[in-house]
C-alpha cells in the first residue's frame, strides 16, 4: 500500500510538471537504487515490478502490453493520446504475483509421526503418506478439505491461504495455469478486498489521472464530487477539505452527500410504497458493489433490490445540469465506485481517496493548514452520515412516515458467510429494510480511505453534526 | 521517574496521514493500563520532518521532543518505554 502510495504521488508529481514522459522512465530507477540492495530476488525484479504498477496508474491493463521492451515513457504518450477507458478496473501486475503457492496444506516439521496416525486416518482422499518417519501430503489428490489439520494433535498441519483468493468473496480471482492470478470479470464485483488483501500490492487499480490532467491541460473545467466518506479521511473540517480541491486546481467541488438527500427522500417513499404494496423487505442499492454482487451471483434477491439511483447517481446529474461543458471528477473510496462512474451518463473520470492525498502531498499542499472556506450548500447530516454503515438506515427512518414499522437490518461488510445470509433472505427475512455496504463499516472501510476507519468514524460524525437534519430540509 | 507526563506528538498532516499515520491517533486508547497516566499525547500538524529526508520516512511523531520515523502504535510504545528507562 505505501509503495503504491509513494508511486502515485511521484506520477502526480510529474503530472503536475507536465514532464511524464520525460521522467516516467527513472521512478523505478530512483525508487530501487543499485546501491540499496532489493526487496525480491534481485534489483531488477525489483524495478520490473514498478514498471509494471506505473503502467496501471497510467490506466493501462498489464495485460495489454504486447512488447516487454516498450518503456514507459511510450505508455505515458499513447495515454495522453487515449480517448477511450473501460470499465475493467483492476489488474494484476504478473510480475508482483506467482510468489505464493496454490492454496494448500503442508505440514510442518512439528509432526511427530505419532502412531496413531489420525491425519492420514480421517483423510477422504488417502493424500497422506509417511515418507521417513513424517506425514507427507500428495497435492495432486489433496482436495484441501482441511480434516488432517483439525485432528492433528500436534498442530503440526498449517493452512496455507492465498490472501487474495481467500478474501474474495465471490471466487473471482485464481490462479491460472501459469501460476499467476486472474480475475475473471463476469464474477468480479470490483470490491477490492483482493487488493487490500495481496501482501506484494499485485492486484491495482487502473488510474485516470493521465485524462484528469491533461483535460485541466486543455483549458477545461473540472468539478470535484467528493463522496461522503472523504469526511474522515484526513484530520481537517470538511470546509478545509472541499477547500483542498480548490488549492488543487477543481473550479468547483460538490459534495455528494448532496445527492445522498436525494437518494434518501426517493428510497424512504419507495420504501414505504413496497411494503404497503405487501413486499415482505427491500434492500438499498447505493453500494454497487453489491448491487453487482446481486446481479452476478444472487439473482434471486433482484426483485428486492430498491430502484433508488445512488448517491453519485444523483449528485452527477445535479452538477451535469450546472456545468454541462465541464469535466465531472468523482472522488471514490473504491474501485466499485470506479466501475460505477463508468457507467454513469453523468461522471467523466474518478480520482480514489488515496489519489486526492497523493496530489496534495505531491502539489505540497497540508490539509490541515488550509482555512475552512464557507460551505455554501450544505446537504444534511444524515447524507453525509452515508459514508459508513448504519447511516443509509438512519436516513431513510428519518424521512418515513412514523407510521411505517420499519425493521431494520445491516450487512456490514460483505463475506461468504454474509452472502450466505443474503441468499437465504428471499426466503425468510428477518427484517423489511436491508442495508447492505460491502466494506465492513461502510465506505469509510473501502479499499481506497487513508485514514483508520476508527478514526474517520469519529470525524465523519464531526461533520454529520455541523450539517442540518434532513428533518428540517427542503430536498 | 518523576511525575512530568511523557510528551507524545503525533503527526497529522497530510504525507505522515498518507503514509499510515492516522493509527497514530489511536495510541492514547491502546496504551497498555502501566501507561496510562504517563503519556501525555497531542496531535500536531506537519511537524516539518518530513521535508528533510535524513529524518526518515513518514508517518513521523516525537517522544520528548525525540523524532520517531516511520511510527506505529507498537513502536510508539515501545519508544515510550524507553524513554521511561531513560
Ligand atoms: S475485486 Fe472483489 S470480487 Fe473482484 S476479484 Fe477482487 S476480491 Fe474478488
Ligand atoms: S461499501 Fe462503499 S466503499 Fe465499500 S464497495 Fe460499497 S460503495 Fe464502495
Ligand atoms: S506531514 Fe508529518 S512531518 Fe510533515
Amino acid at each position: 500500500m505505501l509503495i503504491r502510495r509513494e508511486l502515485i504521488t511521484r506520477v502526480v508529481r510529474l503530472l503536475i510538471e507536465n514532464r511524464l514522459e520525460e521522467g516516467i522512465n527513472r521512478i523505478p530507477i530512483e525508487m530501487r537504487p543499485r546501491k540499496n540492495g532489493s526487496v525480491r530476488c534481485c534489483v531488477h525484479k525489483d524495478r520490473a515490478v514498478i514498471k509494471y504498477k506505473l503502467m496501471a496508474l497510467l490506466g493501462y491493463n498489464i495485460s495489454d502490453e504486447v512488447d516487454e521492451l516498450t518503456p514507459l515513457s511510450d505508455y505515458a504518450r499513447m495515454a495522453n493520446q487515449r480517448t477511450e477507458l473501460t470499465d475493467t478496473v483492476l489488474t494484476v501486475v504478473d510480475e508482483a504475483c506467482s510468489s505464493c503457492r496454490k492454496t494448500s496444506y503442508q505440514v510442518t516439521n512439528m509432526c511427530r509421526g505419532c502412531v496413531a496416525r489420525p491425519c492420514m486416518v480421517n483423510c477422504p482422499k488417502d493424500s497422506i503418506k509417511f515418507v521417513d518417519g513424517q506425514a507427507s501430503i500428495d497435492h495432486t489428490t489433496c482436495v484441501n478439505c482441511g480434516q488432517c489439520l483439525k485432528v492433528c494433535p500436534f498442530h503440526a498441519i498449517v493452512y496455507m491461504p492465498v490472501p487474495c483468493e481467500e478474501a474474495c468473496p465471490v471466487g473471482a480471482i485464481s490462479k491460472s495455469d501459469d501460476g499467476v492470478e486472474s480475475i475473471d470479470i463476469t464474477k468480479c464485483i470490483n470490491c477490492g478486498k483482493c487488493m487490500t488483501a495481496c501482501p506484494f500490492g499485485a492486484v491495482m487499480e487502473k488510474s485516470h489521472l493521465v485524462e484528469i490532467f491533461r483535460n485541466k491541460r486543455e483549458g477545461r473545467k473540472l468539478v470535484a464530487m467528493v463522496a461522503p466518506a472523504i469526511a474522515g479521511q484526513f484530520s481537517a473540517d470538511m470546509g478545509k477539505i472541499l477547500h483542498s480541491f480548490k488549492e488543487l486546481g477543481f473550479d468547483y467541488v460538490y459534495e455528494v452527500a448532496e445527492g445522498a438527500d436525494i437518494t434518501t427522500k426517493v428510497e424512504a417513499a419507495e420504501l414505504q410504497e413496497r411494503l404497503e404494496s405487501g413486499a415482505p423487505f427491500m434492500t438499498t442499492s447505493c453500494c454497487p458493489a453489491y448491487t453487482q454482487l446481486v446481479d452476478k451471483h444472487i439473482e434471486q434477491l433482484k426483485p428486492y433490490v430498491s430502484h433508488t439511483h445512488t448517491p453519485m447517481y444523483y449528485a452527477a446529474q445535479v452538477a451535469r445540469h450546472n456545468h454541462p461543458n465541464d469535466v465531472l471528477v468523482f472522488v471514490s473510496p473504491c474501485p466499485a465506485k470506479r466501475w460505477e462512474s463508468f457507467h454513469d451518463p453523468n461522471v467523466d473520470y474518478t480520482l480514489s481517496f488515496e489519489e486526492y492525498g497523493a496530489w496534495m502531498v505531491a502539489a505540497g499542499i497540508d490539509v490541515n493548514a488550509l482555512r475552512s472556506t464557507e460551505i455554501e450548500r450544505y446537504p444534511s447530516g444524515e447524507g453525509r452520515g452515508f459514508g459508513a454503515s448504519g447511516g443509509v438506515t438512519q436516513a431513510v427512518k428519518a424521512l418515513a412516515p412514523s407510521t411505517l414499522k420499519i425493521t431494520d437490518i445491516q450487512i456490514n461488510g460483505i463475506d461468504k458467510a454474509a452472502i450466505r445470509q443474503l441468499k437465504s433472505f428471499p426466503k425468510s427475512c428477518p427484517g423489511n429494510f436491508v442495508e447492505v455496504m460491502t466494506c465492513e463499516g461502510g465506505c469509510i472501510g473501502g479499499c481506497n480511505v487513508i485514514s483508520n476507519p476508527k478514526v474517520a468514524l469519529r470525524q465523519l460524525k464531526q461533520a454529520v453534526e455541523a450539517a442540518p437534519s434532513i428533518v428540517n430540509q427542503e430536498v | 521517574m518523576d511525575d512530568k507526563k511523557i510528551e507524545v506528538l503525533v503527526c497529522s498532516g497530510t504525507l505522515c496521514y498518507l503514509m499510515g499515520g492516522s493509527e497514530l491517533q489511536l495510541l492514547s486508547e491502546c496504551l497498555p493500563p502501566d501507561l496510562r497516566g504517563m503519556v501525555d499525547v497531542k496531535g500536531s500538524p506537519c511537524l516539518d520532518f518530513c521535508n528533510h529526508p535524513k529524518n526518515g520516512r513518514p508517518p513521523f511523531a516525537t517522544i520528548n521532543g525525540r523524532c520517531i520515523a516511520q511510527a506505529s502504535v507498537s513502536l510508539l510504545i515501545a519508544e515510550i518505554r524507553k524513554e521511561i528507562k531513560g
